[in-house]
């Protein structure tokens, strides 16, 4: 379970700090041999060691078999960039995993791009406001909370975490409706705050950021820096915040993937499509489809799609490394 | 192991008042922000809503109190109950299915007898990063009968798969949309449970001969207990609040996915079609605390065996 860093000592905890270390240390990824070696290499080499337990030999059989996990998460995205390639001609005549007649991707790009006065440029900056203060400013909060947390006794501090934790539970939905009146009433509805507001809390960025200063920052190093007679600003922002660098990316990249992905928030919030993000925007192109009258752009949505997802994937994929802590760390679903 | 500084030694009894004054003054101040936005957009909604559900808005006559009318009427709302069955049903077949997937995924790239492990670990997560909006718009065009790859097999086989969008098998497809979405996620963190098992485990139950499949019975599938009851919560949690899946699959398939599908979709209309605010409060209340309670029997299970 998730456990009180507060708490006496207890295994699961442990085991979270230890395997925060592990992916955040020098030794970042899998310890042991390298696992990228070419097979057709590896097996002479392997053959001269006896291969014990803790050093299996690599079996063809269960690759094959786990790769059939493989072929599942990648075939839709495959359909997804094949498919983003056609017109809508080719959409309907041609097989789904292969190319159509024409190769359509740049053509289908520009016209996604320019489709509706633009609409779908309005979309990605509204998204990239969204993800910079909602992603930016929740990572900003849960590094100040989670390093109160950590560093400091003061009154009330566990009932923050037995709140916080709490609220976790607490299905998201069912904050939805009286969140949106609370903030039509402030007049914020319908407005970017209104999407803003709620993404700055990540409950699960401050348990993080709480376990993991708790464990980078030695008490020994502030307490010699307030003899020197630093100020608390000044020790948060020239020694603590150094060593807190690879939690804060880790809530940082979690954050930005939920705020770029979000939907049901600005559903409820946001009327204007002005004020859409991506996610919004590309179901609105679907709902056209299926009004009277309403042109169906199937090859846009296919070709957005892609060009939503292009961005957070490059960025999931350059800062992987990441993603191993967090994981460890939370296990909070989001 | 304590993982809070120890408070200092030998300070004077005063100054140790001034600094654990000073220290819970400086304290506030770092929690303070995220304290003050998490009351206004978690806390206050909670109090918001209760009050809400004990109210009745009518057009004349205004708001008045009626007390437990409105949780009353929610439990005998057909609508709300077929709902609520409806996600039990894909609670019960949905979560085992990802969840298991991703626990045989977890343990062949712990066993290190993959070739390729870090492809497998980077593929498998990939669909965490794709949006719910596209999982589902990109999964709905492939069921689709017409120019998905169902309508293809249909074609190129002389086949007559049924329509996976028809009302009897739709919520089959949203599941396979979820566990697509999840379960690399799943897996990555059963992995990050494996592997911080200490390896000498391994060594001893090598060296008394013990076989793979014990090791993982004995050894392994002990040790992640509390990462899998941990995904076994926020998996119920997310089903009970299913909603964008269904929500976006609906222009595909408007008349298999109704208005009440979920309970979630079901507030959604109350409130935003319907207008009816209280109602929607009410429901929201009742789901949430549904949520809770089964989240917290299964965590009270889950740690009484272990």
């Amino acid at each position: 379970m998730i456990t009180d860093p507060t708490g006496p000592s207890s295994g699961t905890r442990e085991r979270t700090v230890h395997s925060g270390a592990d992916s955040n240390g020098a030794a970042a990824g899998s310890p042991g041999p390298p696992v990228t070696q070419p097979p057709h290499a590896a097996p002479r080499r392997r053959r001269r060691r006896a291969h014990t337990p803790l050093d299996p030999r690599p079996s063809i059989p269960l690759t094959l078999v786990t790769g059939l996990v493989l072929v599942y998460t990648l075939l839709p995205l495959a359909w997804l960039v094949i498919n983003a390639t056609k017109d809508q001609e080719d959409l309907l005549d041609s097989f789904g995993l292969w190319l159509g007649e024409d190769f359509q991707l740049w053509d289908n790009i520009s016209r996604t791009l320019t489709y509706d006065d633009g609409a779908f440029v309005r979309w990605t900056l509204n998204t990239l406001l969204y993800v910079a203060a909602g992603a930016g400013g929740a990572t900003l909060l849960a590094v100040l909370g989670g390093y109160a947390l950590a560093v400091y006794e003061f009154p009330g501090r566990r009932a923050v975490f037995a709140v916080v934790i709490g609220a976790v539970a607490v299905p998201g939905t069912a904050l939805a409706v009286p969140t949106f009146l609370m903030f039509s009433g402030m007049g914020l509805a319908n407005t970017p705050w209104a999407v803003i507001i709620p993404s700055l809390v990540s409950p699960f960025g401050l348990y993080l950021m709480w376990v993991f200063t708790a464990q980078a920052v030695p008490s020994e190093l502030l307490e010699a820096a307030r003899i020197d007679g630093a100020g608390e600003l000044r020790i948060f922002f020239r020694i603590a915040l150094p060593l807190l660098v690879p939690g804060t990316v880790t809530v940082l990249l979690f954050s930005m993937v939920a705020t770029w992905n979000n939907y049901f928030l600005p559903l409820i919030m946001i009327k204007d499509p002005d004020w859409y993000p991506l996610t919004l925007g590309l179901n609105a192109w679907s709902a056209q489809a299926r009004t009277a009258g309403g042109e169906p752009v199937f090859d846009l949505i296919i070709t957005g799609s892609l060009l939503t997802i292009a961005p957070i994937v490059v960025v999931f994929l350059l800062l992987q490394r990441y993603w191993q802590s967090g994981l460890a760390a939370g296990s909070v679903k989001e | 192991m304590s993982l809070l500084p120890a408070p200092a030694k030998a300070v004077p009894p005063s100054r140790s008042r001034a600094r654990a004054r000073r220290s819970a003054l400086v304290g506030w101040g770092f929690a303070g922000p995220f304290a003050a936005v998490f009351a206004l957009v978690f806390l206050a909604p909670i109090g918001y809503a209760f009050q809400l559900s004990l109210m009745r808005d009518r057009l004349i006559g205004g708001t008045s109190f009626v007390g437990a009318d409105n949780y009353l009427r929610a439990l005998g709302d057909a609508r709300f109950w077929e709902g609520s069955v409806r996600v039990g049903l894909f609670l019960l077949v949905q979560v085992p299915v990802m969840l298991g997937i991703a626990l045989l995924v977890a343990l062949a790239i712990d066993s290190g007898r993959l070739y390729g492990k870090a492809f497998f670990r980077v593929a498998v997560f990939l669909p965490y990063a794709v949006p719910a909006v596209v999982a589902s718009l990109m999964w709905g065009f492939i069921y689709g009968t017409r120019f998905g790859l169902v309508g293809n097999l249909n074609d190129a086989f002389g086949l007559a798969l049924p329509d996976p969008l028809s009302p009897s098998l739709v919520l089959a497809s949203i599941g396979n949309v979820v566990t697509w979405e999840f379960v690399g996620y799943n897996t990555l963190i059963f992995y990050a449970a494996l592997k911080v098992v200490p390896r000498s485990l391994y060594e001893a139950a090598a060296i008394d001969g013990a076989g793979e499949w014990r090791v993982v019975t004995a050894i392994k599938l002990p040790a992640i207990r509390s990462a899998v009851v941990i995904a076994i919560i926020f998996s119920i949690i997310g089903s009970f609040q299913l909603f964008n899946e269904p929500n976006i699959m609906q222009n595909l398939a408007p008349n298999a996915i109704t208005t009440d599908y979920t309970p979630n979709l079901y507030t959604y209309s109350l409130a935003f079609s319907g207008q009816q605010h209280n109602y929607a409060a009410t429901i929201a209340i009742v789901m949430g605390v549904f949520t809770a309670v089964i989240a917290y029997a299964v965590q009270l299970r889950g740690m009484r065996k272990g």
